[in-house]
């Protein structure tokens, strides 16, 4: 899709450049006179969003990195140091914690976009597969950078995480001592993580370059999900969607700093204001909010499958949650990729953004309680709720590809934003 | 436009729930503890300040009342006049009483290091400080840089004093406790006779906002028990207030530079994202979309 | 884009402008969190005082104290040391400023100009051209001299020959309390 190169070097330094290093043309091809859908909603921004979060992480996270002390007797004090001590130290951390949470939020969106557009599908399978991986990574990323503030959260987050893969038959036992590297989380598990921490956002980074070149090669999906045809079908990138992004960014770092200056401890939890302590749990451990789907899967599985013990289970089950999301392509037979074109199956759709939001209810609230006074426990309703989750991917998507009758789609994207209007401007280019 | 209304509709309820979310384990605390009782503070909404009297006087109270048993192990004598602590303004001692000492001008030092009050506060502690050229350790008057002194050796000792309870640090407990200023000031003005058909071992008490019931910290503000520099009549709703005021600075000393800067950032943004509205509008009012 | 209308501003032109101005301010003013974070903390800077008793000194003898991360000299000069830094003609130094941070900067390096008391000259101990620190009683002015490249102090911490540019710079100084005078603040 990308066709021929536009690229035109206008002086020598850039003829002389372009026949050694390429990179102004790559650049030029990818960010400025790249054919995009001319028709892509506010949706497709979450992109651009994500690509300034990452930037934000790992600015802010470097930033830190000069004032943190991995070490169990500092770690705490030295993030109140920050806090309190380094000039802006506040902003910078506040920007830290509260970054992570809308780069997960970000992310989210993008993904349900993804699901409802249809976005993984054929010729884009591999784009959404290491889309995938970026999020396994951005978990993992986030997971160990909980743990570095070493408060009551971070060490009984830690604890009961490490502890998932010690319900691995067998070896599970030995895989944990190796991952705390001791008996139990300590220091030796603060600093790897440590290191890690710093490391991963790294592999994410190069990721996301692979990911957007897997994205250039068949172009962008958009709300029609059809193909793009001919030359009338799409933009340049630059300027239509370099100040369309920009716009949504703008937009979204609004909400952002609204969250960092005036609530930068709503999103996290009062308990990890109490350096850690090994001998007292706090009542109630909860991850992050954007890991509780996925803790209530995990807390789902209460009962024995034949073998496999309710706790291995369990631990099954939340990763097979992501595991499906690798083969989903797959998974999803019908040739239709948006579902505005799917009658039926955006309804399962809906169910399904709901399903996970009140998976994430049950992951914040106590199993044992009644959901809203009635006599369904909470415990009771995640396992309805994980049900439906492994049913969309692997009953009804397979399925409805069969049976689904699609509406009718527009002959093209121009069609579809003309309606049957004729074309009365051009682009300018 | 419609769609972008809509668009950052959904995004806002799916943050508010996201939010809710995770706010309402709070609510779910195991026991019957009562929800904190509202009450309004000087540095709540955007444009909130520290009172610098309330802190003053809550700092007074902490050192009277709450320091025989609680440390403040995060906080340095010098932070008391930094920003807006406590003691970085203070009325002139030497000004002349005769218009009421009203009208007088405070005095402001923007070192901690050369403030009196703050010298002074620091210098009535004792810090073990050291080795020295033979190897010993030595005591010494406080300085301002020197942090505030634990109460305890350790935990152990700490327990052992207080019939197993341990009294937490102050200095993030606004913070750390998710009703926040709130629930510490319920908290300190909690005390009740216990309900029927709850025991109350001997050594705890009965306070209706802690967790369970059942704390380990005596009554503390009985009225009269401080006396205030400024004459404010020291009832235990005072008292209460003024050292929760004292505590919620000292969790979060930089909060006004923080929503001061936020103000202005957000008006930044909202400038700018007018501005890019009206540049995407331009470049898209060239095509059919 | 602007070729289309020739050479006047345009209010298109102008909108692309204001955002353009709107993000290289709001860029330019979020760098600035960042580089100031590496500057001294609050905590740090509160601790650049220590004190220090000198009573122990004898005369002829050095101690080295830390402070801000660095040495500090505390030397208690024999008399012919004062007298051989007193006959220095300032005029001829190579840098004739007393780099005392309790006087003007314009203070001329006379002995007066950089001694603590008579015999007692507290200064700091990197040497001012790349930072070693120089060894006490040494070099061919009886004061000290650094082994790095070579440079030569007298006995009031003055450079004298050598690659370094300025005399030994005094710390801010001041007696503890009347009582005790021998215990020095320094910083």
């Amino acid at each position: 899709m990308s066709g021929p190169s536009t690229y035109e070097p206008q002086t020598g330094v850039e003829r002389w450049l372009d026949s050694r290093l390429p990179i102004a043309r790559l650049m030029w091809d990818s960010f400025v006179d790249f054919p995009t859908p001319r028709n892509l909603n506010y949706w497709w921004t979450f992109g651009g969003i994500l690509a300034i979060f990452l930037v934000i992480q790992i600015i802010t996270g470097v930033v830190l990195a000069m004032h943190y002390t991995a070490d169990v007797s500092m770690a705490f004090d030295s993030v109140q140091r920050i806090r309190r001590d380094v000039p802006f130290g506040w902003l910078i951390q506040s920007l830290h914690a509260n970054g992570a949470s809308f780069f997960f939020l970000a992310v989210y969106i993008h993904m349900f976009r993804g699901l409802y557009y249809g976005s993984y599908k054929a010729p884009r399978e591999v784009l959404w597969i290491l889309g995938v991986v970026i999020y396994l990574l951005m978990m993992a990323t986030a997971f160990m950078g909980y743990v570095l503030p070493w408060g009551q959260m971070s060490y009984w987050g830690a604890m009961v995480i490490t502890n998932l893969f010690g319900a691995l038959p067998v070896v599970g036992e030995g895989i944990r001592e190796w991952l705390w590297g001791g008996f139990s989380v300590g220091n030796a598990t603060l600093t790897r993580f440590y290191a890690l921490h710093f490391l991963l956002p790294f592999v994410i980074a190069g990721v996301v370059i692979l990911h957007i070149w897997a994205l250039h090669v068949p172009g962008n999906n958009n709300p029609t999900g059809l193909s793009v045809k001919t030359k009338k079908d799409t933009l340049p990138f630059h300027p239509y969607y370099t100040v369309k992004d920009g716009f949504a960014i703008v937009v979204f770092l609004m909400l952002f700093a609204a969250f960092v200056f005036y609530f930068p401890d709503v999103l996290g939890h009062a308990d990890n204001y109490i350096e850690a302590n090994p001998l007292v749990t706090p009542s109630h451990i909860v991850p992050e909010w954007y890991f509780l789907p996925f803790y209530a899967i995990l807390r789902a599985i209460t009962f024995d499958i034949g073998p496999i013990s309710a706790q291995l289970g369990g631990v099954l089950a939340m990763f097979g949650a992501i595991a499906v999301l690798f083969i989903l392509p797959w998974l999803d037979t019908s040739p239709v990729r948006s579902m505005r074109y799917r009658p039926v199956a955006r309804w399962f759709f809906l169910i399904f953004l709901l399903v996970c939001l009140a998976l994430g209810w049950c992951g914040a609230s106590n199993p044992d309680d009644p959901v809203l006074g009635t006599p369904l426990t909470f415990v009771t309703f995640a396992q309805i709720l994980t049900l439906y989750y492994f049913a969309y991917f692997l009953v009804i998507l397979p399925v409805l590809g069969f049976t689904e009758r699609p509406k009718e789609r527009p002959a093209s994207i121009e069609a579809a934003v003309l309606g049957n209007k004729p074309a009365t401007t051009q682009p300018a280019e | 436009m419609k769609t972008l209304i809509r668009n950052l509709a959904v995004l806002a309820g799916a943050l508010i729930g996201a939010a809710f979310l995770t706010a309402a384990p709070a609510a779910a605390a195991p026991g019957e503890a009562h929800e904190p009782e509202p009450h309004d503070w000087s540095w709540e909404g955007i444009f909130g300040t520290f009172d610098r009297q309330e802190l003053q006087r809550g700092f007074q109270v902490y050192q009277e009342v709450c320091a025989a048993c609680h440390a403040l192990e995060q906080m340095s004598f010098r932070n008391l006049g930094e920003g807006d602590g406590p003691f970085t303004c203070f009325p002139d001692p030497n000004a002349s009483h005769e218009d009421d000492g009203h009208h007088a001008e405070p005095l402001c030092y923007d070192n901690p290091n050369d403030n009196p009050v703050v010298r002074q506060i620091a210098s009535a502690y004792i810090i073990t400080d050291g080795p020295d050229d033979f190897g010993d350790m030595f005591e010494r008057a406080g300085v301002p840089a020197d942090r505030f002194p634990s109460v305890y050796a350790n935990e152990q000792q700490a327990r052992a004093a207080n019939g197993g309870a341990y009294p937490p640090d102050l200095s993030l407990i606004v913070k750390a406790r998710s009703g926040g200023a709130e629930y510490v000031r319920s908290l300190l003005l909690g005390y009740h006779e216990a309900p029927e058909g709850v025991t109350v071992r001997p050594g705890l008490y009965y306070n209706e906002y802690f967790p369970g019931g059942l704390i380990a910290m005596p009554p503390q503000l009985s009225e009269g028990m401080v006396t205030y520099a400024d004459g404010t009549e020291a009832t235990p709703e005072q008292m209460a207030h003024d050292v929760t005021a004292f505590l919620a600075w000292a969790s979060d000393p930089h909060r006004v530079d923080r929503n001061r800067m936020g103000l202005m950032v957000l008006i930044y943004l909202f400038i700018f994202a007018v501005l890019l509205w009206f540049a995407y509008k331009q470049v898209w009012s060239r095509v059919e979309h | 884009m602007t070729d289309q209308h020739g050479q006047e501003p345009t209010r298109r032109d102008f909108i692309y402008i204001a955002a353009g101005g709107a993000a290289a301010v709001g860029g330019a003013l979020t760098l600035w969190p960042f580089i100031d974070q590496m500057n001294p903390a609050a905590d740090t800077l509160a601790l650049a005082s220590i004190r220090v008793d000198t009573s122990p000194v004898e005369t002829g003898q050095q101690i080295t104290v830390m402070w801000r991360g660095g040495p500090v000299f505390i030397r208690r000069r024999t008399q012919a040391e004062i007298e051989e830094a007193l006959a220095v003609d300032i005029s001829a130094l190579p840098d004739r400023l007393a780099r005392n941070e309790n006087l003007a900067n314009d203070a001329p390096a006379t002995d007066e100009n950089r001694r603590f008391t008579e015999d007692l000259l507290i200064m700091k101990g990197n040497c001012t051209h790349l930072g070693c620190v120089p060894l006490g009683e040494a070099g061919d002015y009886d004061g000290w001299y650094c082994p790095c490249h070579g440079s030569h102090y007298d006995t009031s911490g003055r450079i004298r020959r050598g690659p370094a540019p300025e005399n030994l710079p005094v710390p801010p100084l001041r007696v503890a309390d009347e009582a005790n005078p021998a215990i020095v603040v320094i910083g």
